[in-house]
């Protein structure tokens, strides 16, 4: 079963998209590499399906380029475009079967039907659907319904696969099968695939690399593990991952909070700030003698959450494996660190 | 009961039109008058092709300005609505004298056909067909299932009448259908304008032959009922059936 097709690079440059008033996009500028998966995060408003659609053909930039494996389609209508798209709204045709909805986009490019039936089936199987094709969109689950949405958009071999938060309608333990369903099929077919979604967790567990929005604006664009390790911006800081707000004092490069000095990342103030701290940098260690207090412990499963109120009243939060954090009751007596990893300061 | 009172005109009407009303008996001769008389025939025939001609004309213009008024220019949803819902306020009377001149050019050009009344019945049946038709692009989501098909490389019309158009049919039944209905019911526009639709003709001949006359009235209900019978049953079957590619 051959189902793989040759990923092309995407360019999106200084798009700009202007409704009324509000400015959708302002300078957006993205290149995806050929066989990439990027995923645009951000919240609601921020742009990101803007920038998608405009992308698809569904939408025209007031200004910008838009081109794919070299050559500008800015001016290419919709149908024209070869892209292949799962919308976050169930999209499965209603009165086609499912092997009928994945056969649709190879009947627009003429194939003969034994060709389109047959690669229609292998798309199916592909999802972990082959069973199915008799069926009416009706008759399938919501997370069976993106399947089959993924499937139509592949069996087209699209040059660019184009996902517009796809798992936002399902409930949370389809949606984590789904979003790794997604991958192993992008990465064995090599599309070159733009996600868009407003969930942290999806965007990092999925992409090659995350693109973050803000304001119709890419405030950052790197590897997940980059991004959620070092953030350019606070924006991203604050937006990708949870983060307590710690004042700090940086000089020389080096950052003093909560009585330690660790570095202070590219980007942050001189001065006094407020630092951008990870839960998961917070250490936290009975004392007896310690002049902060646990106020709180919230049991998340394998993960527990402290929440400790430091000398100056502010509070800060350390998350640790739920059995390390039994040994915690809110009253006790604590000492509180950070670990020698960088942080972000920014002006107060 | 209810169907008692709706059943007992319609039984009252074909024991009139069967009755023999000099020798007494029954006789199908008011029946046999609907082919056999010239003028009443061609009339029947003229109604039909009116009603033909309606739903067509109408379906053309109706179904794709909705359509793309819902998808590319949602701000003059109000405005179509209001215009197709207008022809209900205004009495049939001030619409014909509204486009007496209006057809004196349809006629210069288009002749004298009775026919040309196409036009005005278009517009008398835009609000039930509004209403229909609108109420079933609203059970469909129709901006993700025309960008659906157009990412998958529809173009506009195939996108129309090969997603579109299969989700609404219901909807477009009940506007044929309904159409139908009120071309076939209409009398007032085509009397004050001249022309011999089978109404006019129903009227003329009960003043002559009431036997007939009644005839062809309940025929033309009949007629309606199967409509709305073929409507129900055909709308049920589609909510089973699919359509394949």
């Amino acid at each position: 079963m051959s189902v793989g097709t040759n990923g092309v690079g995407v360019q999106l440059d200084e798009l700009t998209r202007v409704y009324g008033t509000t400015r959708a996009l302002d300078g957006f500028t993205l290149h995806i590499e050929p066989g990439e998966l990027v995923a645009l995060l951000g919240p609601s408003g921020c742009g990101k399906t803007t920038a998608l659609r405009i992308l698809a053909g569904l939408d025209e930039a007031t200004s910008g380029t838009v081109a794919v494996g070299g050559v500008d389609v800015s001016k290419v209508p919709a149908n024209k475009r070869d892209m292949g798209m799962v919308f976050q709204a169930y999209s499965l045709f209603p009165h086609l079967t499912v092997l009928d909805n994945v056969a649709f986009g190879l009947k627009m490019r003429g194939k003969a039907k034994r060709d389109r039936l047959s690669r229609a089936a292998d798309m199916l199987e592909l999802v972990g659907l082959g069973e199915l094709g008799g069926r009416y969109a009706k008759e399938l689950s919501g997370g069976q319904q993106q399947r089959v949405a993924l499937a139509r958009a592949l069996a087209i071999r699209p040059r660019v696969l184009l996902l517009d938060e796809p798992l936002s309608a399902l409930d949370a333990k389809v949606r984590t099968q789904l979003r790794d369903e997604i991958r192993r099929v992008q990465l064995e077919v090599g599309t070159t695939t733009l996600f868009v979604t407003h969930d942290q967790e999806e965007a990092l567990a999925v992409a090659d690399r995350v693109g973050v929005m803000n304001e119709g604006r890419l405030e950052q664009l790197a590897a997940p593990a980059d991004l959620y390790a070092n953030p350019a911006t606070p924006f991203v800081a604050e937006f990708v991952g949870l983060n307590n707000k710690v004042p700090a004092t940086v000089s020389g490069g080096s950052a003093s909070l909560l009585g330690v000095s660790v570095a202070a990342l590219p980007g942050s103030v001189d001065g006094a700030g407020v630092a951008m701290v990870r839960p998961e940098s917070v250490t936290v260690t009975a004392d007896p003698a310690g002049a902060s207090t646990v106020s709180s412990v919230s049991f998340l499963g394998a993960i527990s959450r402290v929440h400790i109120m430091v000398p100056d009243g502010s509070t800060v939060s350390a998350q640790m494996a739920s059995s390390a954090a039994r040994g915690f009751a809110p009253g006790d007596p604590v000492t509180v660190g950070i670990e020698p990893r960088g942080v972000l300061v920014t002006r107060p | 009961m209810f169907g008692l009172f709706f059943l007992f005109p319609l039984y009252a009407m074909a024991d009139f039109s069967t009755r023999n009303l000099i020798a007494g008996g029954r006789t199908w001769r008011a029946w046999a008058n609907l082919f056999a008389d010239q003028a009443l025939y061609q009339a029947i025939v003229v109604s039909l092709l009116l009603a033909v001609f309606t739903v067509a004309a109408m379906l053309v213009l109706l179904v794709p300005t909705m359509i793309w008024v819902r998808l590319r220019a949602p701000w003059a949803k109000g405005l179509v609505e209001f215009m197709c819902l207008l022809p209900l306020t205004i009495p049939a009377l001030v619409i014909v004298v509204g486009l007496r001149n209006v057809y004196l050019w349809v006629t210069y050009f288009l002749g004298e056909s009775a026919l040309t009344l196409t036009f005005v019945y278009v517009v008398i049946v835009l609000p039930f067909a509004y209403r229909a038709i609108d109420a079933a692009l609203s059970a469909i989501d129709l901006q993700t299932l025309s960008e659906a098909a157009r990412s998958l490389g529809a173009g506009w019309l195939t996108t129309i009448t090969r997603v579109v158009v299969p989700n609404i049919w219901s909807g477009i039944l009940s506007a044929a259908f309904i159409s139908i209905a009120v071309v076939l019911g209409e009398f007032t526009i085509a009397s004050l304008s001249g022309y011999e639709t089978l109404q006019v003709q129903i009227v003329l001949i009960g003043k002559s032959d009431g036997p007939t006359s009644v005839a062809a009235s309940l025929a033309t209900l009949l007629f309606g009922f199967v409509l709305l019978l073929i409507l129900s049953l055909v709308t049920r079957g589609r909510r089973n059936v699919g359509v394949t590619v």
